[in-house]
C-alpha cells in the first residue's frame, strides 16, 4: 500500500475526473452565452440565417439598434442629408434608415441599477441587523420567528402577485422604483437574514464585547468589528440578493410599465423591421450580464476568503 | 487606577445559580487572581465587574463610583480576553488605537500613546504586522497593549495564558508580574491553574460552586486553608486527608488514630461533626519505622529535587514529599507520620477548617 501520500489528498485520479467533469459542465453552460453574445455581434440576416453561421464578419449593428429609434428613409432623402458624422450613424444609412433618437434601453438599464442596486443594499443591511440580533439576543419565540421568516420562501413569489398588484396599485407604489425595492428587498430579506445568521454565529462574541469595553456601543460595535468580518457572508448573499432581483421578470411585468420598467421585460420587446431585432436583443442581453458578472468578480475575493476563513487559529 | 468592591453580588442564569452572595474588596494597585475550577463563577464574577454581564443582585463599586449597572464602554475598565479577542481586520497599530479613537484623543497623543505601550511590551517591530501574522505571545502582548494604551482604573484579564503552550506561558507569566510591578495597575485576573495564581497573586481568592471560600495571600492560602475544598484544589500534589470517626473537643492536643496518639495543635474549636478530616500536607509528613500509620508503598514519583511518595494505608492513598535521598521499595512496608504540627482539622459537616493553635 503506498503511504507516502495523505489520506487527505485527493488521488490524482480523482483529481483528473473532477476537472473532466468541471471541464465538461462549464463548456455546456457556456455555449448558450457564447451563442448570445455571437448574436450580438451578428448583422440582422446572418442572425437568423439557417444553418446557422459559427463564422462571420462582426458587425455593431446590433449594439446601435439597441441603442437607437431609427425610421426607413427613401433613397432620395438620404442623399439630400449632410454626410454622416460618425460611425454609426453612417451604418444605419447604409441599411437606408436614419437615426431618429435615443431608445429607451438606457433609461430601463439605469432602472435595473437603481432597483438591484438598491434592493440588494436594502436587503443585506436589513438582513445583517436582524441576523446579528437573532444570533447574540435572547428573542423570545427566537425559532419560531427565524421559521416565520423562512416560511415567506415556501411559495413561489408570483403567487401573491394578484394582492400585491392590488395594494401596489392602492399605495401608489405601482410603477415606482420604490415600489420595486422595496417588493425585492421583501422577497430577498428571508435568504439574506438566515445566510447572515450562519456567518453571524461563526464570529466569536469576544471581539465585540472587547469593542465594547474599548468604549464603543453596541451598535457602533457592531459597525466597526462585526460587520467587517461578516464580510464573506456579506458578499454572498449580496451576490444572492442581486442576482435575484437583477434578473427578476414576472413582477417587473405586472408592476412596471414606464418609470421603473427594469430592463428583462423590456429587452425581448425590441422589435425591428419585420419581427424580432436579434441582434439587438443580444446586445441588450450581453451588457445586461455585465454588472452582474462585474459585482461577482469584485467580490469573489471575499467568496475566496471565506473558503479559508477558519482554517487558522483565531 | 482604582479599588474594587462587590457587595452582595449575585448571578442567576435561569434556575442555576452563577455566583452566590459574594463578597470581595481588590485593593488599589493589587493583582488579585480569582482561582477555581471550571464552572466555580470565577469568570461571570469579572465579567459582572467588566460588565458584560449584569449582576441579579448586589453592588459593584469601581472606587467611589457604583456600576454595577452600566455599560461596559461607561466604565473604564479594560479586559484581556481568553482568545485575545484582536480585530483580525485590523493591523497591530490599529487595534491598539482603536479605543484611543473612540475616546476623541488627538492624533498625535494616540501616535504618543500607542508607540509608548508598544515599547512597553516590546512590539514596536511589529506594529504594522497583520495579527494572523503573529506568534501566540506577541498576541498576548498587543492584547495586553490593547489594555494598557487607555490607562484604564483596572485591568481584568479572563485566563490571558490559557491558550499559550507551556514555554511561553512561563515567560508571560514574568513579564505580566513585571508589567503590574511598573504600571502599578489595580488587575483582576481568572485562571484555573494554581501555579500562575500563586506565581502572580498579591492575594488570590479561591471559588467553587458560585462561591467565594477563602480570598487571601498566596502562602495563607496553601498553609492555612479555611475549607477542605482549598486544601485539595491548592497544592500539586493536594492536602492529604484522614478521616477521623472522632468529635474534637476544645483545647483538645492530641488525636488517637488507630491505637497511635498524634500531636496536633491545640484545637479552640469544638467539632459540629462527629466524623471529622484530619489534613496534612505531603511536605509535611515523613517516612519512619514506628509511632505512625501503617501502610505499604504504592508508587514512588520522581520530581528532580524531590521525590513523591505514595502509601496505601488503611485510611486510603497518603502521598508523602522526601528529600531525594529517601529509598524505598514499591510494597515495602512503612509508617506515616508528621514531621511538624502543621495539622488542620476539617469539620465532617461544614468542610470548613476548625480554630487551632495553628489555625488561628
Amino acid at each position: 500500500m503506498d503511504t507516502s501520500r495523505s489520506y487527505l489528498e485527493p488521488s490524482s485520479f480523482s483529481k483528473k475526473l473532477a476537472a473532466t467533469i468541471i471541464i465538461v459542465y462549464t463548456v455546456i453552460t457556456l455555449i448558450p452565452i457564447s451563442w448570445m453574445v455571437m448574436t450580438s455581434f451578428k448583422n440582422v440576416n446572418s442572425a437568423i440565417s439557417y444553418p446557422p453561421e459559427v463564422f462571420f464578419e462582426p458587425s455593431l449593428e446590433g449594439y446601435v439598434n439597441l441603442f437607437t429609434n431609427r425610421s426607413r428613409q427613401s433613397q432620395e432623402y438620404l442623399d439630400s442629408l449632410p454626410p454622416p458624422e460618425n460611425w454609426y450613424e453612417e451604418l444605419v444609412r447604409s441599411r437606408e434608415m436614419v437615426i431618429t433618437g435615443p431608445s429607451k434601453f438606457l433609461g430601463r438599464y439605469s432602472n435595473s441599477m437603481i432597483i438591484g442596486f438598491g434592493s440588494t443594499f436594502a436587503s443585506v443591511f436589513l438582513g445583517a441587523l436582524a441576523a446579528y440580533a437573532f444570533s447574540r439576543f435572547r428573542v423570545p419565540l427566537k425559532d419560531d420567528l427565524l421559521f416565520f421568516i423562512l416560511s415567506t420562501r415556501m411559495f413561489p413569489p408570483i403567487a401573491v402577485a394578484v394582492p400585491i398588484f392590488i395594494m401596489y396599485r392602492k399605495l401608489g407604489l405601482g410603477d415606482t422604483h420604490l415600489g420595486m425595492i422595496i417588493l425585492y428587498t421583501v422577497v430577498n430579506l428571508s435568504l439574506a437574514v438566515w445566510l447572515l445568521k450562519g456567518f453571524m454565529d461563526e464570529i466569536p462574541k469576544e471581539y465585540e464585547e472587547a469593542a465594547m469595553i474599548d468604549g464603543y456601543s453596541r451598535l457602533q460595535a457592531f459597525f466597526k468589528v462585526v460587520l467587517p468580518q461578516a464580510m464573506t457572508g456579506i458578499a454572498a448573499t449580496a451576490i444572492f440578493c442581486m442576482i435575484f432581483s437583477w434578473n427578476e421578470y414576472a413582477f417587473a411585468v405586472l408592476l412596471t410599465q414606464f418609470n421603473a420598467q427594469t430592463a428583462p421585460p423590456f429587452i425581448p420587446t425590441i422589435i425591428g423591421e419585420g419581427g424580432l431585432d436579434w441582434p439587438a436583443i443580444g446586445a441588450g442581453t450581453t451588457l445586461f450580464l455585465l454588472p452582474v458578472m462585474i459585482f461577482t468578480i469584485i467580490l469573489r475575493k471575499h467568496l475566496l476568503r471565506g473558503i479559508t476563513f477558519g482554517a487558522v487559529r483565531k | 487606577m482604582s479599588q474594587i468592591k462587590i457587595s452582595n453580588l449575585q448571578k442567576s442564569f435561569g434556575d442555576f445559580t452563577a455566583v452566590k452572595n459574594s463578597n470581595l474588596t481588590i485593593n488599589d494597585k493589587e493583582f488579585f487572581v480569582l482561582l477555581g475550577p471550571s464552572g466555580c463563577g470565577k469568570t461571570t464574577t469579572l465579567r459582572m465587574i467588566a460588565g458584560l454581564e449584569l449582576p441579579t443582585s448586589g453592588e459593584i463599586y469601581l472606587g467611589e463610583e457604583e456600576v454595577g449597572m452600566l455599560r461596559a464602554s461607561e466604565r473604564d475598565i479594560a479586559f484581556v480576553f481568553q482568545l485575545f479577542a484582536l480585530y483580525p481586520h485590523m493591523n497591530v497599530k490599529n487595534n491598539l488605537s482603536f479605543p484611543l479613537k473612540m475616546q476623541g484623543y488627538s492624533r498625535s497623543e494616540i501616535k504618543t500613546r500607542v508607540e509608548d505601550a508598544a515599547k512597553l511590551l516590546r512590539i514596536d517591530h511589529i506594529l504594522n504586522s497583520s495579527i494572523s501574522s503573529l506568534s501566540g505571545g506577541d498576541r498576548q502582548r498587543v492584547a495586553l497593549g490593547r489594555a494598557l494604551v487607555r490607562r484604564p482604573k483596572a485591568f481584568l484579564m479572563d485566563e490571558p495564558l490559557g491558550t499559550l503552550d507551556a514555554e511561553f506561558r512561563e515567560l508571560m507569566c514574568l513579564e505580566l508580574k513585571k508589567l503590574h510591578i511598573d504600571i502599578g495597575a489595580t488587575t483582576v485576573y481568572v485562571t484555573h491553574d494554581q501555579l500562575e495564581a500563586m506565581s502572580l497573586a498579591d492575594r488570590i481568592a479561591v471559588m467553587d460552586g458560585g462561591e467565594i471560600l477563602q480570598a487571601d495571600e498566596p502562602a495563607v492560602i496553601y498553609n492555612k486553608p479555611a475549607t477542605k475544598f482549598v486544601a485539595s484544589f491548592i497544592g500539586s500534589p493536594g492536602m492529604n486527608f484522614i478521616n477521623i470517626d472522632q468529635g474534637i473537643s476544645n483545647e483538645q492536643s492530641t488525636l488517637n488514630i488507630e491505637g497511635t496518639n498524634f500531636n496536633i495543635p491545640k484545637q479552640y474549636e469544638i467539632s459540629k461533626s462527629k466524623k471529622n478530616s484530619f489534613g496534612i500536607r505531603p511536605e509535611n509528613l515523613s517516612l519512619t519505622n514506628e509511632g505512625g500509620l501503617k501502610g505499604s508503598v504504592f508508587g514512588v514519583e520522581y520530581l528532580g529535587s524531590r521525590k513523591i511518595i505514595t502509601v496505601k494505608t488503611n485510611f486510603g492513598e497518603i502521598k508523602v514529599k522526601t528529600n531525594i535521598s529517601t529509598s524505598v521499595k514499591i510494597n515495602e512496608n512503612v509508617q506515616v507520620k508528621p514531621s511538624n504540627n502543621n495539622i488542620i482539622i476539617f469539620d465532617g459537616e461544614t468542610d470548613r477548617s476548625l480554630k487551632s493553635e495553628f489555625m488561628n
